[in-house]
């Protein structure tokens, strides 16, 4: 009787997962049935960069406790390659003051290395005004050689261009690189606040967002600012929508198919960069599970369940965190490329931490925290309870607000329907953690 | 009956059991001074005492009370006080203000126990504008016991509370414990100095194992060869 | 060298708005600082609180001045001040209720307590937005200056103008007063004592007989009081903008961590240190460098960093402070 409970059990634990994904794929099919294919696909797309995004988060969060506040910093961090890598070059932008940027980081880093210098050999009151008057010059200089460089980038071409523009390169390699420059910061931020109290973590990485976002925002020389990169190429096998509409072989096969061929072409973009979302997930996955199966995850759990006995065995627990923080940031960093890339454009202004850095974390939460099937599906419900709580919210705020007298408060009421989506994410995540800590598709 | 009786105390934290069968048992205004090699249980049962340990088995009465299912807060109110080993002290506030706290659930005039209490602690009225965390261990301990005189406790808990402090101030420290037992305060103490404090004490405890091994007077026990040899090093 | 002139733009430009915003950190960091310290853990959703509490006082203004009713020269927001903070304590409490008590029961770890607050951080987010929407909003009434330009220039003769604007002196003054009740009830009140003792040595404030209950309830009323208060003041003298107070959660949790986390007067020192930094770093001082060089005119504004990066200001001092001293200026707590 009781083992064939436990048999039961194991097969409902088995089902689970296939279980929540049909569900998942009917919603979807759903959207398509009901509003359009383009908008399911758009929605499944999205869907999953936001699942790659979660399973970079359950690294930190889930495999090792580690509250990162700042995945929207690592998401732009990410979209900044494929600007700098894929973008043509600006025609004499480097020539103009490329070379004066160069030379002014190489100015930085080397006041910042010789600042660290004397304050490992120095001692005493000297060390405090050596190291200052190191950073002080340092950063007069730099401002010297910086502004004029500046200057003379953002006045080539300023309604098209003004930035340094790309290297020209393939998107593809650009999405690596995403993830690169997303790791160079993590270890930067890791190796001050790991190591201290938990949510030192948490408050260092909410800063390195908002001033990430304030450089894509304001560094008009490195990716025209809040004016936007358009036109950013479509990775290796994408192809445009134009060309497939001026191509007689697809509009014949579409026609034949009985397909609009305008909605045709935009489908199979869509369906194109699917397969090659589903394509890195793939690749991801496999890593994540061989990763959480080897002795080095093992470890990993060990010390995020126990840091004191982790520690107390010999594991050095902050170089493990900093390890986890810096591959889990990358992930993040590789979805934010690959999300600028979907978009072809660069809009600084559209980084809001509710949705990159909070909605994340909902993701993995609801996912369930250490389990990286439960981040992709948390990452595709999420993603579509938001899209469809913004759609839905005016529809039952207009019900609840049918009984409401006509007139100013009855317009407020429904103008602030669109909010919804704040309450029922706040209302979710707290239920999750209230009710069902290791969330849907629990870690085994 | 004993004012403060413990008896036949079984439990522990979680499934195996430390306290087996112990039974602590303390007369009005004498010192009982628990002993016993390191992981007997003495803190153990004294937390037991103090009902911070769920019993499976045993009973604890105070002055013929049955309070064996109470909080330890609700047997503060009873007339049990309570100094922990460590941490036993508010570190950033001032040792007037820490007595004061230790009479939190007065709500009657504590300023004549803050007296008697500056009375047998002269050190701490000169320094009661001082916070507690700045001062030294023997004057830290000093506060601890003096915040836990606040509620004019008829049974005082003393946790190991010469740990860590000189000789000189040990010296000092039981002396004034002998103090405030002759005031009519039952005294109930853990000492890691096994032999100075069984030297101070009107009954020993000697537990090994969370059961009783010897019980006797202080001084049949430091005359008892048997345990001189295995407990005081000889 | 005209060194009067430069010092009354000093003033002007930097050491007024930075006292004023100054205070408004503190306010915020004293929030922070008390959650922190008897509920011990950092409070994601304290900025969206001060919203919150900022959007209930513009509501009653507004009802306020629909009714007539006005404060003579002083903001009107003042008067409706008591009831939005009533009103955010309250939900504060109920919050309490629903929400953070059960984490308390089963002694979860710190970083859940963040992660839950995140989650509390998004329905205030939204009560917010329903509330009053996501627009800039200035409520500010009653008179605008003390001291306007043209009179200090009749007063004075100077050619730099100097203005200081009433919300300025307001901001200062109520935070002076609030800080100074505050400190008196923590100091001198029993039920004040018994917070410093809780936050001091939780297991030993339980065994001398304090309701933790009681400390909490106490805890989360003057943090939602200290929130509205901040909130309207950081709305008096700049707007309202629920996103905004959103971002301000960097500079308060680094003038709380800077001051050392748990330490009500670092909490303090940390917001100046903070505002004076950001006002000083990302001002132009061309003007100042103009009137103390005579003959000498810079090219550019002489700004050491743009405004857009005033964040970057807190973020570097709090990463100098979590790398040279993690306590803070002011010992604090590492729990």
């Amino acid at each position: 009787m009781s083992t064939s409970r436990q048999a039961e059990t194991a097969a409902g634990g088995r089902l689970r997962a296939p279980l929540f994904f049909a569900l998942m794929a009917a919603l979807i099919v759903l959207e398509g049935l009901t509003s359009s294919w383009n908008s399911a696909l758009g929605i499944l797309n999205m869907g999953l960069l936001s699942a790659i995004m979660a399973l970079g988060v359950n690294m930190q969060w889930g495999y090792a406790g580690l509250f990162n506040a700042g995945a929207m910093g690592f998401v732009a961090l990410g979209g900044l390659a494929p600007v700098l890598i894929s973008m043509p070059p600006t025609q004499g932008a480097f020539k103009a003051g490329g070379v004066g940027i160069l030379i002014a980081f190489a100015v930085a880093t080397i006041a910042v290395i010789g600042a660290v210098w004397l304050y490992r050999t120095l001692k005493g009151r000297a060390r405090g005004l050596a190291v200052a008057l190191v950073l002080i010059i340092g950063f007069f200089v730099f401002r010297w050689v910086f502004d004029p460089a500046v200057a003379a980038i953002e006045a080539i071409n300023p309604s098209a261009a003004g930035n340094l523009g790309g290297l020209g390169l393939p998107t593809l390699v650009s999405w690596p690189v995403g993830a690169l420059l997303a790791a160079g910061a993590a270890w930067l931020v890791g190796k001050i606040a790991l190591g201290l109290r938990s949510d030192y973590l948490a408050i260092a990485t909410l800063g390195i967002a908002e001033i990430v976002v304030a450089v894509l925002k304001n560094e008009q020389w490195l990716d025209r600012g809040v004016l936007n990169v358009n036109g950013i190429p479509r990775p290796w096998p994408v192809p445009y929508e134009i060309t497939l509409q001026n191509s007689p072989a697809f509009v014949s096969k579409m026609q034949a198919w009985g397909i609009d061929p305008t909605q045709g072409s935009t489908l199979t973009v869509k369906l194109a960069f699917l397969l090659l979302f589903v394509v890195v997930i793939g690749v991801l996955l496999w890593f994540s599970e061989m990763a959480r199966r080897s002795p080095w995850g093992r470890m990993m759990r060990a010390i995020r369940d126990n840091e004191v006995s982790a520690a107390a065995m010999g594991k050095n627990v902050t170089r493990r965190h900093l390890q986890i923080f810096v591959l889990g940031s990358a992930v993040i960093g590789l979805a934010g490329a690959m999300m600028i890339s979907l978009d072809g454009q660069m809009t600084p202004s559209s980084y809001n931490p509710l949705r990159y850095t909070f909605l994340v974390l909902v993701m993995v939460i609801v996912g369930g925290s250490g389990s990286n099937w439960g981040s992709i599906l948390g990452g595709l419900l999420i993603w579509y309870v938001w899209v469809k709580a913004g759609d839905w919210g005016p529809n039952i705020m207009a019900l609840l607000a049918s009984p409401v007298p006509d007139g100013a408060f009855k317009q407020h009421m429904i103008d602030s329907a669109a909010h919804m989506r704040m309450l029922v994410m706040g209302g979710i995540l707290l239920i999750v953690l209230r009710f069902s800590p290791r969330g849907l598709l629990p870690e085994k | 009956m004993s004012y403060l009786e413990a008896r036949d105390m079984t439990g522990g934290y979680g499934k195996a059991d430390i306290l087996h069968s112990c039974t602590l048992c303390v007369e009005k205004g004498e010192i009982a001074v628990i002993v016993g090699p390191n992981g007997a249980g003495k803190s153990t049962a004294m937390k037991a005492v103090f009902g911070m340990l769920n019993l499976r088995e045993g009973r604890v009465t105070l002055d013929g009370v049955d309070i064996t299912g109470l909080s330890p807060q609700d047997r503060v109110k009873k007339g049990m006080g309570f100094v922990p080993q460590v941490n036993n002290v508010f570190p950033t506030m001032t040792v007037e203000e820490n007595l004061e706290m230790g009479a939190f659930i007065r709500d009657d005039n504590f300023k004549v126990t803050m007296e008697q209490v500056f009375t047998l602690f002269p050190i701490l009225k000169d320094k009661r504008r001082q916070n507690a965390g700045e001062l030294s261990g023997g004057q830290r301990q000093q506060v601890a016991v003096g915040r836990a005189l606040m509620t004019q406790p008829k049974l005082l808990m003393l946790d190991e509370p010469t740990a860590g402090v000189s000789p000189i101030v040990m010296d000092e420290l039981f002396d004034r414990i002998i103090e405030v037992a002759r005031t009519g305060i039952s005294i109930l103490m853990v000492e890691q100095n096994a032999r100075q404090a069984l030297e101070i004490a009107d009954k020993g405890y000697v537990l090994v194992q969370g059961e009783n091994k010897y019980t006797d007077t202080g001084k049949a026990l430091l005359a008892d060869p048997e345990v001189r040899r295995t407990f005081l090093g000889g | 060298m005209d060194f009067l002139n430069a010092l009354v733009a000093i003033t002007n430009y930097v050491i007024i708005p930075a006292t004023a915003y100054g205070a408004q950190l503190a306010l915020g960091a004293l929030g922070v600082t008390l959650i922190y310290s008897i509920l011990r853990f950092s409070n994601f959703a304290h900025g969206d609180t001060m919203a919150f509490g900022t959007g209930v006082v513009i509501l009653i203004t507004w009802g306020f001045q629909a009714m007539g009713i006005s404060f003579g020269p002083l903001p009107t927001a003042l008067l409706a001040l008591p009831f939005g903070i009533i009103i955010t304590s309250a939900l504060m409490l109920g919050t309490d209720k629903v929400v953070y008590q059960y984490y308390r029961k089963v002694k979860a770890a710190p970083v859940v307590m963040v992660m839950v607050s995140v989650g509390v951080m998004f329905i205030m987010n939204a009560l917010t937005r329903f509330l009053i929407g996501v627009d800039q909003i200035n409520f500010a009434d009653g008179a605008r200056f003390v001291i306007n330009a043209r009179e200090w220039r009749e007063m004075t003769g100077l050619a730099e103008p100097l203005t200081l604007r009433s919300t300025q002196v307001i901001t200062v003054v109520t935070a002076i007063l609030v800080v100074w009740a505050l400190f008196w009830f923590l100091g001198k009140t029993r039920t004040g004592k018994s917070m410093r003792a809780f936050s001091d040595n939780e297991d030993l404030a339980l065994l001398s007989g304090i309701d933790p209950d009681r400390v909490v309830a106490v805890t989360w009323i003057i943090t939602g009081a200290l929130a509205t208060i901040a909130g309207t003041l950081y709305g008096l003298d700049k707007s309202f903008k629920a996103f905004t107070y959103f971002q301000l959660l960097l500079p308060i949790f680094a003038s709380a961590i800077v001051g050392g986390i748990g330490n009500p007067v670092g909490a303090i020192a940390g917001g100046f240190v903070i505002s004076f930094s950001e006002v000083g770093l990302t001002y132009a001082w061309k003007k100042v460098v103009t009137y103390l060089i005579p003959n000498w005119e810079p090219d550019g504004l002489v700004q050491l960093l743009s405004t857009d990066y005033k964040y970057a200001v807190s973020f570097t001092i709090l990463i100098l402070v979590l790398i040279f001293k993690p306590t803070g200026l002011f010992k604090g707590k590492i729990v």
